[in-house]
Order: C-alpha cells, then sequence, then structure tokens
C-alpha cells in the first residue's frame, strides 16, 4: 500500500505492506537509523519518536497507521546546525555511554520539555519511565535533561560550534 | 563527589586552559550518538544483503526426528534453508566452546534447551525470513528435562550430552582453591559457625541492542567480512580460522558500535556461524539479528550459583576462615568464557576484603537442559558470586552475634600495611585501603543517624533497612603465563603512529561497548604525550586495522589496554627524545620532559615539541643511529598480576508491612578504581553497575518451570530496572593507585555490578530484622519478601 | 526482530465505515485502536487477522463528556487523556490511582479505554475500574446500539461479548453524590501488570455510614469482577479499621489467585484482603475530605 507520512519535516511516500512497522519503515524504508528498537513487546522505549509532537512506541505503531501523521525522529532534533539543548544536556551531563537508547530518551524530554519547561525530577523520571536504559543508571539522564530545562533553545549556552552539520532530511526512495 | 586524593591538576591543560590528558572530559564519540548518527550492527546495509532468520527449539529436551524444509524453501522470498544436517556436510554442526567443551551451531541429534538453534533461513528481507520459519515441520520425541541443578547428579537423571562419547552423567568439572585441611581445624576451633544457602540465580546481561552479524563472503579471494556485536573480535577472528577453516588473514571481524555488552557480547553464537554459512552458500551478504526472546533465551545468561556458604569467628566478631561449596549450572553446554585454568573465574575471591586465617572452596559444574554460557553480565569472572556470596555471610556472622554490620568489618579489613597482601586462595592484591574507603561511605551515609532513625521507625513498625557492603574486585586479566582464552594468551597489543604535522592514532584490540574509550584511550595518550585528546584518533574494533588483544570483557580494557597504550606512548615518547636530541644537538640525556616538550636542561627555551618532533622524524633531520624515520610505535602488554579495585556501598531501603515492595531510598557508593582517567565517565561507569545491582537484587531473574520452558524469555517478564526504581546516586571515591600498572589504573566497568547486589540484599534482611529473617534469595520481589516475613522460602527453578 | 503474519489493512473513516468493514470482511477482520495489546500478540503469531480495521481516525469516539448524572467516556479516548482529566479525577478518583500504573507514559498515550477492555485481560486496571464504578457501555452494531452492564462485557479472560461484527463505542460512569473511589496496585516495577490490584467506589449516607460500596480486585481470579460478600458485609455500617478488616477478609476468601512468577498464591490472597482495606480506608478519607471542602 501507499503511505505518506511527514518526517522531520519533510513529505515522504512510499510503497510498503500494511504489516510494516513503523519503525522497519523509518529505518530499512527511509534509511533513519538512528531510531533504534530494542525488544518486541513495547517494554523498552529505544523505539520512540514524536508522532504529531506525542512520543509513541514506534515498534508498536504501523507504518500505516502512522500515515498522514507527522514523524520526528533523532535526525529531526537539530535544525540549522544547531542542536537541540537536549542533544547539548546529554553531551554535559554524560546522558549516554553505548548510545543505544538515547534517540528515544531525547525525543521523550524533547516532548517533555515542549510541555512543562522546567518539570521536577519526579516529572522528568516518571516520562522517562517506559524507556529503559542499561548503561547510565538514570540519574545522568534526569541531570541532562535538567540541563536542557535550563538551557532552552535561543539562549547562548545551547548554541553549538558551527561545525555542526546541518542535518539532512530523508532521502524518499522511488 | 568527595575526594581525599585528588591527581594534581595538570599544569599544561591550566596554562591552556582546555583539558589535555587525565579529567573530566566531554566525551569524542557523543557527537555522532546524540544526532542518531551511530553505526550500530543492524544500521550495516549491503548491496544485495539477505536476511536470516533461526528457527529455535521448544522444548527443553527432545530427540530430533525430523526436519521438513521443503514448503520454506519453496517460499517465493527464501534463498536457503540451513539445517544441521547440512552443517555436518561442512563439519560445523559442532563447534569448540571456550571453555573445552563443544556446543551445536544447528541441532543435529537432541534439543538440550528450550530457545535452541535448529535450522536458518535465509530470505530476501527480514520478513520474508520470519514467514519461513512457519513453514518449516520438525518432528521432536520430548525427553525428560533437567532442570534442578541438585539433581543433575542424581544416579537416575537423564544424561543431556549424549554426544559426548562415554558420558553417563551431567557432570562437568570439580575445582578447588584454598587448603582445605587447614580451613576445616579453623573451623573445628572456631567459637562460631554460621552458615547459609545462597542462591545466586540466573540473570541475563541483556544490552538494550541483542546480537547480530552480517556475513560477506568474496568468493573470489575467498575472504570473509564479518560485522559482529563483539566485544572481542580479535579472539572471534581466530576462533572462525579455527572452526571455520578459513585461513586466518582472510578474515576480517569489524564490531561497529555496540549498543551494550555486559557480557553478553563475548562469545560466538549459532546465529553468526550461520550468517557465514548463509553467505558462503548464497554468495550475498547475510545479515542475521536476534529479537529480543531469542537474545534472552539462547544467548550467555549470568550467574546460576547455588552456594552454601560458612564462617568461623571469634564471639567478638574476628573472622577466622571461609568455606563454600558451590554447584554451578552451566546450561547445555560448557561456553562460559573464562581463562581455561579456571572453570569457576576468579570465584577465589569469595575471601572477600578480609585478613583470614583459612579459606576453602569447591565448586562443581554440571549440565542442565538450559541455555548455555555463562560468565556474562559484568561480573569480573565469577568475582560477583563471590563477592555476594561472602558479604552476605558476613551479614549473617553480624547477625548472630549482634555486631553492627559495618563494624565487623571494620575489624577484619585487611590493613593497608599488609599489602601486597597474599591471600588464602593463592592470589596477591596489589594494593588497598579499606578503612579509608569505609569511613568515607558512612560518612557520606551519615551511617549513625541512619541506625537512629531506623530504630524510631522501627519503634513505629515502620521497616527500614540499611546495607553494608564491601567488595575487593579482581580484574585485568592476564598475566599472559597463567591466563588464556581458548590457548590466546590475556595479553594486548596497541600501536601509535604520530603523524608529521602532530596528530595521532592510536590502535586498540579492545572494543568499546558504551565505555567511551575513543575519549579514555585519547586521554591516556594525551597525558603521556601532551598531544590534545582531540588530535589524537582512536581506531578499534575493525580487525584488519588493529593489534591483537583478547577484548573487552572482566574490565580488563583499561587494566590490559590501558598499560599498553601508556606503555606504546612512552615507547614513542623514548623515541622522541633521542630525535628531538638530534635535532637540537645534543644528548638524549640532557634533554627534560615537559607535557608535550623535551627541551635543554638548563636552557628551557631550546626546546621541540612533539609536534615539531614529529615533523622532524618524517622530514630530512639526521637521525640517530638505529632510528627509524617515524614517530611510531608497537606494544603488547602483558600485565604482571590482576588489580584489585574496591569500594564501601551502603543501600538504604523501605519496606512497606503490609504489601513487602521494597523502594530504595539511597545508595551511596565510594570506589577506589585507583588512577581515575576521567571521573565523568568513571562516575558513569558506576551508575550502570549500581542499577544492575538494583534490578538483580530486586526484580531479574531468568527461572524456568518444571518442563524447562523459561519465564524470563521477554521484558515482559525479564525486568530491568527503569528510571523509577533507582535512586539518585551518591558516589564518592578515594585513590589507591596500583603499584604495578603503568599509570596506577585498576579499572571500574564491573565493580558496582559486583558489590551493589548484597549491598541491597543486606539491606532489604536488615530491614526484616523485626521478623527474624536472616536471608533471602534474589530477587527481593514482594512477593518473596513477604513470604519471607512469614518465614517461608520461595523456591527458583526447583531449587 | 519479530513481525507480524501478512494482513490487509482498511483505514475506516466513520464508525458505519469501520462496521461496515467489519461486516464486509467477517469473522478475520480485527479492529486496531492504540494497538498496544494487539500488534505485540500479532508478532507473537498468537492473533492472526487477516484484515485490521483501523479506527484512530473517528475522532468523534475520543471524547470525556459530562452529562446529567453520567460520564460519558468515547471508546477511542486515550489513556493519557483520563489520566490527566481533571473532570475525571474530580469525580472518579481511582481512575487517575489507576492509570498511572497502566503501562508507562508512551505506551498511554496510544492505548486506548475501548482497546483494554475489550482485550479482557484479567490483570488489566481499567476492567476493575469499569466493574467498581458499574459502567454501562454502548455497542454498536450493524443492526444499531445496544448497552451491557460491565459484569456482562467480559465472557472469560480475553473474550467478550462485543461480537465480531460490532464496536465498543463508550462507556458511561454514573456520577453519584457523596461518592468517592480509590485504586492501588502492587507490581513487581513500574509498568508491569498487576500482581494483585484492588479498587473501590463508595457511597456515603446521612449518617455518616457507607450506603453503597463496590469494591473489585484485578488478577485474582474474582468472580463477576466484584467482592459481593465483602461488599454486603459493610454497607449499611459505619466505617472503620474493623469493618475494613472485615471486608478484607471476606474480599481475600472469595477470590481465586494462581501463583506465578509475580507472586504465590498465598501472597496474592494476602494483598486482595491488604488492599480491600487501603482502597476502602482512601476512598472514605477522599469523601469525607470533599464533603469537608464543601462545608
Amino acid at each position: 500500500m501507499k503511505i505518506t507520512m511527514t518526517v522531520n519535516g519533510d513529505s515522504v511516500t512510499s510503497e510498503a505492506e500494511p504489516r510494516v512497522l513503523l519503525v522497519h519503515f523509518l529505518r530499512d524504508v527511509l534509511g533513519l537509523t538512528g531510531t533504534h528498537w530494542g525488544c518486541d513487546t513495547s517494554n523498552c522505549g529505544l523505539c520512540a519518536v514524536l508522532m504529531d509532537g506525542v512520543p509513541v512506541k514506534s515498534c508498536t505503531v504501523l507504518a500505516a497507521m502512522a500515515s498522514g501523521h507527522e514523524i520526528r525522529t533523532v535526525e529531526g532534533l537539530a535544525t540549522g546546525g544547531t542542536l537541540d539543548p537536549v542533544q547539548q544536556g546529554f553531551m554535559e551531563e554524560h546522558g549516554l555511554q553505548c548510545g543505544f537508547c538515547t534517540p528515544g530518551m531525547m525525543l521523550t524530554a524533547r516532548a517533555l520539555l515542549d510541555k512543562n519547561p522546567d518539570p521536577d525530577e519526579d516529572t522528568i523520571r516518571e516520562a522517562i519511565s517506559g524507556q529503559i536504559c542499561r548503561c547510565t543508571g538514570y540519574a545522568t539522564i534526569v541531570r541532562s535533561i535538567k540541563w536542557a530545562a535550563a538551557h532552552p533553545a535561543g539562549s547562548s549556552q545551547a548554541e553549538t560550534p558551527a561545525e555542526t552539520p546541518a542535518e539532512e532530511t530523508a532521502e524518499v526512495p522511488a | 563527589m568527595t575526594a581525599i586524593e585528588e591527581r594534581p591538576a595538570n599544569p599544561a591543560a591550566a596554562a591552556e586552559n582546555r583539558p589535555i590528558g587525565f579529567g573530566r572530559l566531554q566525551r569524542k564519540e557523543d557527537p555522532r550518538f546524540i544526532r542518531g548518527k551511530g553505526h550500530y550492527l543492524d544500521d550495516v546495509v549491503l548491496p544485495g544483503m539477505l536476511h536470516g532468520a533461526m528457527l529455535r527449539s521448544p522444548y527443553a529436551h527432545a530427540k530430533l526426528i525430523s526436519i521438513d524444509t521443503s514448503a520454506a524453501l519453496a517460499h517465493p522470498g527464501v534463498h536457503a534453508v540451513i539445517t544441521g544436517k547440512d552443517l555436518e556436510g561442512l563439519n560445523l554442526a559442532w563447534a569448540p566452546t571456550l571453555s573445552a567443551d563443544v556446543m551445536a551451531i544447528l541441532a543435529t541429534d537432541k534439543v538440550r534447551f528450550q530457545g535452541q538453534e535448529v535450522a536458518f533461513v535465509v530470505a530476501d528481507d527480514r520478513y520474508s525470513a520470519r514467514d519461513a520459519l512457519e513453514l518449516i515441520d520438525v518432528e521432536y520425541e520430548a525427553l525428560p528435562p533437567v532442570i534442578n541443578a541438585r539433581k543433575a547428579l542424581d544416579a537416575d537423571a537423564p544424561v543431556i550430552r549424549t554426544d559426548l562419547e562415554g558420558r553417563t552423567d551431567n557432570h562437568i568439572f570439580d575445582w578447588e582453591a584454598g587448603d582445605a585441611a587447614e580451613t576445616d581445624a579453623v573451623f573445628a576451633r572456631a567459637d562460631v559457625v554460621v552458615t547459609e544457602d545462597i542462591v545466586y540465580p540466573r540473570v541475563h546481561p541483556a544490552p538494550m541492542e541483542t546480537c547480530g552479524a552480517v556475513a560477506d563472503y568474496d568468493p573470489i579471494d575467498g575472504k570473509l567480512t564479518l560485522w559482529e556485536t563483539t566485544q572481542a573480535p580479535h579472539a572471534h577472528r581466530t576462533l572462525y580460522a579455527i572452526v571455520a577453516g578459513i585461513p586466518e588473514h582472510k578474515i576480517r571481524v569489524i564490531s561497529p558500535d555496540i549498543g551494550g555488552g555486559f557480557g553478553n557480547k563475548v562469545g560466538i553464537y549459532p546465529g553468526y556461524v550461520c550468517a557465514v554459512v548463509g553467505s558462503i552458500v548464497t554468495g550475498k551478504p547475510v545479515k542475521w539479528v536476534e529479537d529480543r526472546s531469542e537474545n534472552l533465551m539462547s544467548t550467555s545468561f549470568a550467574r546460576d550459583y547455588l552456594m552454601h556458604g560458612e564462617v568461623a569467628a571469634t564471639n567478638d566478631g574476628k573472622i577466622l576462615a571461609v568455606r563454600t561449596t558451590v554447584l554451578a549450572d552451566h546450561g547445555a553446554f560448557n561456553a562460559t568464557a573464562q581463562p581455561t585454568k579456571y572453570p569457576a573465574g576468579f570465584f577465589h575471591i569469595f575471601t572477600g576484603s578480609y585478613d583470614l586465617e583459612a579459606a576453602h572452596c569447591k565448586v562443581t559444574g554440571v549440565y542442565t537442559n538450559k541455555a548455555p554460557g555463562g560468565v556474562a553480565y559484568a561480573c569480573s569472572f565469577r568475582v560477583t558470586e563471590a563477592v555476594y556470596l561472602v558479604e552476605r555471610m558476613v551479614d549473617v556472622l553480624a547477625l548472630k552475634l549482634g555486631i553492627d554490620p559495618a563494624e565487623i568489618r571494620l575489624k577484619n579489613f585487611i590493613k593497608p600495611e599488609q599489602f601486597p597482601y597474599q591471600n588464602k586462595t593463592g592470589w596477591e592484591y596489589d594494593s588497598g585501603e579499606y578503612e579509608r574507603a569505609m569511613r568515607m561511605a558512612m560518612d557520606m551515609a551519615g551511617y549513625d543517624e541512619l541506625r537512629r532513625e531506623q530504630a524510631e521507625k522501627r519503634e513505629r513498625g515502620e521497616l527500614m533497612g540499611i546495607g553494608v557492603t564491601f567488595f575487593t574486585e579482581t580484574v585485568g586479566a592476564g598475566p599472559r603465563k597463567h591466563m588464556d582464552i581458548v590457548g590466546l594468551g590475556m595479553a594486548d597489543g596497541a600501536e601509535l603512529r604520530v603523524h608529521p604535522t602532530g596528530k595521532a592514532v592510536v590502535r586498540l584490540s579492545v572494543q568499546s561497548q558504551g565505555q567511551g574509550h575513543e575519549t579514555t584511550f585519547a586521554q591516556i595518550v594525551s597525558e603521556e604525550i601532551g598531544i590534545p585528546p582531540e588530535d589524537i584518533e582512536v581506531v578499534h574494533g575493525d580487525t584488519d586495522n588493529t593489534p591483537f588483544g583478547l577484548g573487552t570483557y572482566g574490565s580488563r580494557s583499561t587494566p590490559v589496554s590501558g598499560g599498553a597504550v601508556a606503555m606504546v606512548t612512552r615507547k614513542v615518547r623514548d623515541k622522541a627524545r633521542l630525535i628531538a636530541a638530534a635535532m637540537l644537538e645534543t644528548r638524549p640525556e640532557d634533554l627534560e620532559w615537559e607535557k608535550g616538550r623535551f627541551f635543554v636542561k638548563g636552557d628551557p627555551s631550546q626546546g621541540k615539541t612533539i609536534a615539531e618532533i614529529a615533523m622532524g622524524a618524517h622530514g630530512t633531520v639526521t637521525l640517530p643511529e638505529g632510528v627509524d624515520g617515524n614517530l611510531d610505535a608497537e606494544v603488547t602488554y602483558d600485565p604482571p598480576n590482576l588489580t584489585f579495585p574496591f569500594g564501601a556501598y551502603i543501600c538504604v531501603v523501605d519496606i512497606d508491612p503490609g504489601t513487602g515492595v521494597v523502594k530504595v531510598r539511597r545508595f551511596i557508593a565510594v570506589d577506589d578504581c585507583g588512577t581515575r582517567i576521567n571521573e565523568m565517565i568513571i562516575e558513569g561507569q558506576v551508575h550502570g553497575g549500581l542499577t544492575d545491582g538494583v534490578g538483580m537484587a530486586l526484580m531479574e531473574i531468568i527461572d524456568f518451570d518444571e518442563d524447562g520452558n523459561c519465564l524470563g524469555g521477554s521484558f515482559m517478564d525479564y525486568l530491568i530496572p527503569t528510571a523509577m526504581e533507582v535512586p539518585d546516586w551518591e558516589t564518592g571515591h578515594t585513590v589507591t593507585p596500583s603499584p604495578h600498572h603503568p599509570i596506577g589504573a585498576k579499572g571500574i566497568g564491573e565493580s558496582a555490578t559486583v558489590g551493589s547486589p548484597s549491598a541491597v540484599v543486606n539491606a532489604v534482611v536488615d530491614a526484616l530484622q523485626p521478623y527474624g529473617v536472616v536471608h533471602i534469595d534474589m530477587p527481593c520481589t514482594p512477593s518473596r519478601v513477604w513470604e519471607a516475613m512469614q518465614g517461608r522460602h520461595v523456591p527458583t527453578a526447583g531449587v | 526482530m519479530q513481525i507480524p503474519a501478512a494482513f490487509e489493512y482498511a483505514r475506516a473513516e466513520s464508525l458505519d465505515h469501520a462496521l461496515q468493514l467489519l461486516a464486509e470482511h467477517g469473522e478475520e477482520a480485527r479492529v486496531i485502536a492504540g494497538g498496544h495489546s494487539l500488534l505485540p500478540m500479532m508478532k507473537l503469531r498468537l492473533a492472526n487477522p487477516e484484515w485490521l480495521i483501523d479506527i484512530n481516525d473517528l475522532a468523534d469516539l475520543d471524547y470525556i463528556t459530562e452529562e446529567g448524572d453520567t460520564l460519558r467516556i468515547g471508546a477511542l479516548t486515550r489513556h493519557v487523556s483520563l489520566l490527566e482529566s481533571d473532570a475525571v479525577a474530580g469525580l472518579f478518583p481511582l481512575v487517575r490511582d489507576a492509570e498511572k500504573t497502566i503501562a508507562d507514559p508512551l505506551v498511554r498515550n496510544r492505548g486506548t479505554i475501548g482497546g483494554s477492555l475489550c482485550q479482557a485481560d484479567p490483570a488489566e486496571d481499567l476492567s476493575t475500574v469499569c466493574h467498581v464504578l458499574r459502567t454501562e457501555l454502548v455497542i454498536r452494531g450493524p443492526n444499531g446500539e445496544r448497552t451491557v452492564p460491565m459484569r456482562e462485557l467480559h465472557r472469560g479472560p480475553y473474550e467478550t461479548s462485543v461480537e465480531q461484527n460490532e464496536i465498543l463505542t463508550e462507556i458511561r460512569w454514573p456520577i453519584r453524590p457523596r461518592s468517592s473511589s480509590a485504586y492501588t496496585k502492587v507490581e513487581r516495577r513500574v509498568g508491569d501488570w498487576a500482581t494483585t490490584a484492588a479498587g473501590a467506589c463508595l457511597t456515603m449516607g446521612d449518617a455518616g455510614q457507607i450506603e453503597d460500596v463496590v469494591i473489585g480486585l484485578t488478577a485474582v481470579g474474582l468472580d463477576g469482577g466484584t467482592a459481593t460478600r465483602a461488599e454486603d458485609a459493610i454497607r449499611g455500617q459505619q466505617p472503620g479499621e474493623e469493618l475494613y478488616a472485615e471486608a478484607g477478609r471476606l474480599a481475600a476468601e472469595d477470590c481465586n489467585p494462581v501463583g506465578d512468577q509475580r507472586g504465590t498464591e498465598a501472597y496474592k490472597r494476602h494483598l486482595a484482603d491488604e488492599l480491600t482495606q487501603r482502597v476502602l480506608r482512601k476512598a472514605v478519607e477522599r469523601v469525607n475530605s470533599t464533603a469537608a471542602a464543601r462545608s
């Protein structure tokens, strides 16, 4: 079937079987491999992406169901060569080690801060409680999100060095 | 963070107002990860690549009667279906394990655990491959399984390893350490003896990225390029050469970014071998990535030690001796990864941090109808089991004698002046200042105040527990003369090249799974030679481009490869001195080194920076006799001894008396890993390990029913802590450098995993004192805690 | 990664369209909303529908409306909306109690109340909530609408009285004055299914007595979903610790828990008792504090 959705601001269209999971559509069809997966049962949250601004588990959403919706992945976090404060925060506060859960964590953090710009620790922990990190023990993830809250986009601390490459948008296969 | 000792600030770093060498430094690997540009196994896509999927046994023990693959082969997307019979033809149905046993790649005669590999499908895409699995028809004849390890050696127990000639039972090995007679004698004259049965249940490393491989065999030049989720790419290359008969120079193993390992990615799994065979058979690259259930049900588990502990002491709490017998459940194949001489790993260290008169252990390994593997999950080769045993037993003793658990530990510590300390199982602890770390943890916790609070709460019927643990780790295997894995000595190579412009590349055999090697190793080079970390490229994870070494596990990266990197950098620096002397027309011994520069003694204005020396080496400078025109070096570092990190942990829990629900309120961790390279990364390693410990203590378990069905085969049942179950960690550190390590570093990767489970369980048992509880086996789920409060024990896997 | 077997997909544009698609594709068609119960089952190939009818576009099934003495909830209302609704929390605080413990925030962003109820998982929290609230359910089919009480919705584990050609459209919670409620759950870890959970809704009489009460238990095999003997024993009585203890004892006696990885049978029975007492205590406190706030 034909599937059309907006991914990181670009409209993409592709043929795919109805059973194709959104995570596979993003990774295998669009080549956006920043979205990872870690289980089959909606328990780990590695595959989190934003669907119409809301974090969802892309292993439990069919690409067909996402058709017509707006998807934002880790590749769409930085804008115009500027890192999202959440990305900067994860580097500043060592919010990642192996990096595998990181994209999902950062997207949930972005959605949280969009809703609540100054969350307390309990709110942050609750917001990421559907996502498992096996490396960090979460404390530094919490600190990273707090860092981002304290350095909102537009404040000078959130600016990144000039060498930060602009994120390309997805190539759409014919 | 509180520090008793800090390294002096790096003068060069201070002068240039940027970090050079050791210290907190943002990670060089982060910019790609935070942009979603990490390159993990499943991100590898090759032209024409096919996809594999594995059919697995639903039975724990069954005879394989027949396999019909015709319907699967008729599936339009399927290119090949490989069975054990096919592999037999290639002499690949069985392969040696890392423990001198053999394991089935695809079953030929029987299946021996639920989830065992039976057939491998190669198809156009992952969806077709999965679909085709449903079309394979396998006929089994169920056999009675051996699930409870305590029954594995019964006379009437079914023999699991009928493939091994002459095998009539399920016994694998008996192994002993220490002096049995001496220990018995001490026990016979002790005032008091405490005993306890302590199970360390089967758990799983469960890295967030599952295991996988992409095999690309080029039939024209006979070269196999193999991308794998492996912590040990060089060891894998050698093993593939031995097993598959492909010449070693025609095998290139690439380990891309790894989404966590924790020991899970040390071994070679049947799926990897099948991907290789699939690529050879089809002539195309083949990718295989396991799903989460496959990961939990079939890849390396950890622990599964059924221990009986005994401690002999005087009435005033002086510990005299520790004795233990262990039944080790190794699953269907003995596939644990550990040094050959040590079938129970470094379990010797059950003597703990205490000055004993005698100690003895006996470990018996048995086969059961469970997944093989073992010695995974950040355990430093069975140190986790050993530390858990002794730290639980010390608390059992403290309870019996009515002595505070912190006090009894302080009373029995090995004293600083006793190091290097020869323990009673033959190991030499390199350095330690245990009391200092213990006191720091108690200060940070406010230990006396916590005890007062606990007493008040008990009056009110509230359950609060304070768990104390002190651990001594042993990591950094070799030395190579004592330690090898399948004959490969546990030493690591390193190669450093300083380019003409003074930038450098360092090549390593170890592979990061999140530990930040690209940063840490650049910092070691930087510390030794003064090139800023950002000017040093760290190359790893590709056997064609790195020197040989045994890999990253057992916390050996910093102790072994860290030593190698320090030594190779010093070798380059020594060479730089010769070249600088030639450039300055002086004698090498007249030069003095300061970070990044040689200068003439007494005349600091006359000097050459490393960049100038590098250009000189590659340029037209007349080089001294015997000096090549480069600034490169290679070493293989063979560690003279293991290193012995240690730490003091205090855990505070609250338990709901009505439900048995345990809440970890605080966790204080003071670690000593010797010299600290990057405190940010060290703290991260500790946090992760503490979370592992809370997970194992409270929720993680791979259990089985009596038929051998795995009850922990998905993340719905194998529970890993979320951000809600763990507190904000309180960490501190002391610094007691290793006297034998080039930079004094001891390693930190597994300390917290080793030390924390007993801290949590000790806290739970401490909270339950009003109920007279002496011990609870992990995991301390609400149900198990409540049952313990009723005086009942809930078994796991029939144990 | 596990993936579902192949199926056909259709997106419903209206409720009538969805019913028409169900009628057209017959027995092998399933409705999908949040998908967080169905898709995992399909990946395990325990469910293999030939057609999926996606009703996520039916925005007119996503609402929370107070109408007279009824709170009407559209079946497509997501868990997150129920959790965050102050209107719901004000009238039925047990809903927020329960929603906080259901799965995790990301699942709650997608999962729907209709999907939860139609999954009929014996360990599902909203089913108990609906039992406790004496819920009426509106089901639409080719022949129009019918309503059923909650006790008639579930025919057994994973089996409901919503026929293949029907769709659950609305959940109706009766609003009663001087009432409040509470729900509490014991789980091995955040996001786990209940080891045991209890919910209670009660109405206080003029004389401070418990005028009416419903007690529900999750995951312990309680017949009909409610602890009727416990309810009968305390109805009309003055609240107090002894009464709660009696209710807990009876509720524990009447349930039929099965020991498993989450807990032993004895533990679950104990929890039935303990948690029943806790929710009664909490609900009474809530009625009283609301009454105090009003006076």
